[in-house]
């Protein structure tokens, strides 16, 4: 039965998945505010962060190291999709960028798939992060803990690219108006370049963060994704803070519908969704005009 | 595609072409190495693609959510039919559909809140739901991860002979037949006003709720006609292998969906069956021939990215455009004429006099001032773009507006049009309070407004352009004569005809909007407005950008359309507002600065202040 203790632990277990959900969802939801474009391969690139960190803790044995790896190749292929591909859609409807984005995402996952198998890879945790920790009132995974602290430090880290340098206040300008922005000398293609990248990177990173936590497939990234979407729907598209506030509420529902049933985990969050869609259509934090 | 083309295709000949091929398949395919259930998967595949090409191909609607449809009719149909002994396959069919549909409606509900990218992850978002749905609170009835086998195939007793359809071959004439079904009545849909409709909503969902379409509701009724084609191919596919699978909920049920649509073709109803045709053959030549394993699916996907990269129309879509390429270079390549001048302007037809009548009957007072506006207010957070705005037109004038950049004209004509609701005040068109009502309703009831950027229907011809304008006028906001021939519907013809001659159009009714020169982009505008018959036009910068010849035309025209209506125009170039207008209000920072005849305005100091200070300090600044 439900005891305190559990009670607690999900509520744990959904703030380490939300926090997750939070940095991937603003790595959606930045590409989507300044470029207008939904890529619908942002799961596969989740993916892709946990096996690249995956080979390299194959060839290293550094957990460090395959964060650095897993986050850096997945920014690689972020920027190089953009520069080869998504480039030359910017001027095309949406359903042209987001049929070609799940395209790329199918053939990401077919490629893993033809590399590493279907079966599933797991990443240890570093030593002095494994094992269990007392809490005082319940015992508790010290990794899932410490993945807390590492996704808050990594969306603080964002928060401070997004509002305290140069480039953010480039890109929340773009949010708000990308053809001022162009006009006014800037050039807005390197900034989408970059921004893709971080994008990227944000769900690289979270891929290999996660690879200990939930063991990887090529397959990881599709729920992910599922759930992405429906953060950026509660949250607004485009919006920092929606996605982290979307991104908590979303673990919280799914984390604690599981405690009673896993099965109502989606149905719960779908039950959210529609009542911010009947609310606020908008999101909570979305923009007018941004459609 | 529209019916009004010029070279006429023979009646029903895609019909005719699709029944010779459904019959001749299964005597040519065999030699072709065909194994029949991969035809009878192509062509539940096929049917299934017919309901999501009406969806996404023609409305625009990118849906990833099929899969839940196709699911849901699949397992109704397969649970009456296995576990509810329900003994008669084609009605257990039809049930399926017919709660497939419904369950679209629900779902339409919530994901037709939002559109574009919105609209993509909401149906992502309902069809994982559906999937977990299906897998455990409703195991029961669904068999879980376990599916429903047994499914039966139908037999039809005749009375004299009974058809009884099993596997392979046997099945195939039944599922030819529904598909033949699915795609005659896809193609009716497509060539009714309905079919118009949802063209214009691709194109420009903005015009065609300005010009008076509820496109919500055909929004809906788009998505619940896929929902229907869903579930029935799900029911069939249940059929098709004697057991419904829950595969059938997954969100790859949906990605293979969307990609062979793309892959065969969007928008041209055929291209799913092309590409579920593509997809099944190559899926099995890389996997037994080829000898890739599992690699088949990067290969579909590297294609698919390709297609979608270079091939935007798809396999169908690219024939389409070669066979036309290829007419176009036997024909001399007609060239595009300069505007044609407007000689003499035709009187309004015998529908937009109908129109009108029937308008004016039902308004309850024909004096006093058509359109009155009290104390109009209008602000964006801080700024104030109106303010405190009264304004009254007369029935038959021509009012002009004018006013420095910035004055507010632009947002106050959105007011009037209901486009923009007003922060305060009230608006009074044919003595009836149209404060709040929205743009399509307004339209409606007679007046409607051509945009200062232009706001057509990019990729369909001037005369389908039109044609949607005067369906709105003709049919109402919203209504499903979904098997109703466009041609049939009274008075459009004439309509569309006199409205094309009005603006000068008729000799370029085939020509693609994109191809036209900017004057002609121009005077479709205005002739977008002109096809309601509105009785009162307002005209936001009808001349910008217009060479000065053009301006001459489009004022001779502007002065025939005034004929019996009431028009309010705004535009920069005095003369031709000195030229037009009866009277004049002058607009300054959201306010009305003045307000009279030509004379009055020319002689009116603060006008010339306004005018020349502004000169004054855009010299300086």
């Amino acid at each position: 039965m439900i005891s305190w203790s559990n009670f607690l632990s999900q509520l744990i277990n959904g703030l380490a998945l939300g926090a997750l959900l939070a940095l991937i969802s603003s790595g959606l939801t930045i590409i989507y505010g300044t470029l207008g474009v939904l890529n619908l391969a942002h799961g596969a690139m989740f993916m892709i962060g946990g096996y690249a960190g995956f080979a390299a803790y194959q060839a290293t044995g550094s957990f460090l190291v395959a964060v650095v790896a897993g986050s850096l190749a997945v920014m690689v292929l972020g920027i190089v999709m953009e520069r080869v591909i998504i480039r030359h859609f910017y001027s095309r409807p949406h359903e042209d960028q987001i049929l070609v984005t799940f395209g790329l995402g199918i053939v990401f996952v077919e490629a893993i798939r033809r590399i590493f198998g279907s079966e599933s890879r797991l990443v240890p945790a570093p030593a002095s992060m494994s094992g269990i920790v007392d809490l005082g009132f319940m015992m508790y995974p010290t990794y899932r803990l410490v993945l807390v602290g590492i996704v808050a430090v990594a969306l603080l880290a964002l928060y401070i690219v997004l509002y305290r340098t140069r480039l953010g206040m480039i890109v929340r300008a773009g949010i708000e108006d990308p053809v001022m922005v162009d006009s006014l000398g800037i050039n807005v293609y390197r900034v989408f370049m970059v921004v893709f990248g971080i994008g990227a990177m944000a769900a690289g990173f979270s891929g290999i963060i996660n690879a200990p936590v939930v063991s990887l497939t090529p397959e990881v990234g599709e729920a992910i994704l599922v759930q992405t979407f429906v953060v950026v729907v509660i949250g607004g598209v485009g919006s920092f803070p929606g996605a982290v506030l979307g991104g908590l509420i979303a673990g919280e529902i799914v984390s604690i519908t599981s405690m009673f049933n896993p099965g109502y985990a989606y149905v719960m969050l779908f039950a959210a969704m529609t009542l911010v869609l009947m609310i606020r259509p908008r999101g909570l934090f979305g923009a007018i005009g941004r459609e | 595609m529209m019916n009004s083309s010029p070279r006429r295709r023979p009646p029903y000949l895609a019909e005719i072409v699709t029944a010779v091929a459904l019959i001749a398949a299964p005597f040519v395919l065999p030699y072709l190495g065909s194994a029949p259930n991969t035809v009878n998967r192509i062509l539940v595949w096929g049917l299934f693609g017919i309901g999501f090409d009406l969806l996404f191909g023609y409305t625009g609607l990118l849906s990833f959510g099929q899969s839940a449809l196709y699911g849901t009719g699949g397992m109704v149909a397969a649970y009456l039919l296995t576990r509810a002994g329900f003994p008669h396959v084609i009605t257990a069919l039809v049930i399926g559909t017919v709660a497939a549909a419904v369950v679209g409606w629900l779902v339409g509900l919530v994901a037709l809140r939002r559109t574009g990218i919105y609209f993509a992850m909401i149906t992502v978002a309902i069809a994982e739901v559906f999937y977990f749905v299906e897998f455990n609170p409703l195991a029961d009835w669904t068999g879980g991860e376990n599916g429903l086998p047994g499914v039966p195939t139908p037999t039809i007793d005749l009375g004299f002979t009974k058809l009884s359809f099993t596997t392979g071959w046997s099945l195939y004439p039944f599922l030819a037949f529904c598909y033949f079904i699915g795609i005659v009545i896809a193609l009716r849909i497509v060539r009714s006003p309905v079919g118009a409709v949802l063209r214009a909503i691709r194109e420009n969902p903005l015009r065609a709720t300005a010009v008076g379409h509820n496109i919500h509701a055909y929004k809906l009724s788009a998505f619940v006609i896929a929902a229907a084609y869903a579930g029935l191919a799900g029911g069939l596919l249940g059929v098709l292998q004697a057991f419904m699978p829950p595969e059938a909920f997954t969100f790859d049920t949906s990605g293979q969906l969307v990609m062979q649509t793309v892959i065969g073709g969007r928008g041209t109803l055929f291209g799913p069956l092309v590409g579920a045709g593509v997809w099944l053959f190559l899926q099995d030549f890389l996997q037994n021939s080829m000898h890739l394993g599992a690699a088949w699916k990067l290969v579909l996907g590297l294609i698919f990215v390709i297609l979608v990269c270079f091939l935007r129309d798809g396999i169908v879509g690219g024939l389409r455009d070669l066979w036309r390429w290829m007419r176009r270079s036997r024909t001399v390549a007609e060239a595009p004429q300069e505007a044609a001048p407007v000689e003499a302007v035709p009187p309004p037809g015998p529908t937009a006099k109908a129109l009108r009548a029937r308008r004016a009957a039902s308004t309850s007072t024909t004096s006093g001032p058509i359109l009155q506006a009290t104390g109009l207010t209008k602000r964006y957070g801080g700024v104030v773009a109106n303010s405190g705005i009264d304004f009254s037109v007369e029935r038959g004038e021509i009012r002009g507006i004018i006013g420095p950049n910035g004055a507010g004209k632009s947002t106050f004509f959105k007011m009037l049009t209901c486009e923009v609701p007003p922060t305060s005040g009230k608006i009074m068109f044919g003595g009836r309070d149209i404060t709040g009502l929205g743009v399509t309703d307004v339209c409606q009831l007679g007046l409607t407004k051509s945009y200062q950027v232009n706001q057509l229907f990019n990729r369909l011809t001037v005369g389908e352009n039109v044609t949607i304008a005067a369906l709105a006028a003709l049919r109402g906001k919203f209504r499903l004569d979904l098997l109703r021939n466009i041609a049939k519907v009274p008075g459009l013809e004439d309509q569309v005809e006199n409205t094309l001659a009005r603006v000068g159009l008729t000799a370029r009714r085939e020509v693609p909007v994109s191809q036209l020169a900017y004057g002609e982009k121009r005077r479709l505008e205005i002739g977008l407005a002109l096809a309601s018959s509105p009785d009162l036009l307002l005209l936001d910068e009808p001349l910008a950008g217009m060479s000065p010849r053009e301006r001459v035309e489009t004022v001779k025209l502007l002065k025939s359309v005034a004929a019996g209506r009431t028009m309010i125009v705004i535009d920069h170039d005095m003369d031709a507002i000195f030229e037009l207008a009866q009277r004049i209000t002058v607009l300054q920072e959201g306010r009305v600065l003045v307000e009279g005849t030509p004379e009055e305005i020319r002689a009116n100091a603060k006008v010339q202040e306004a005018y020349l200070g502004g000169v004054h300090i855009e010299g300086h600044a």
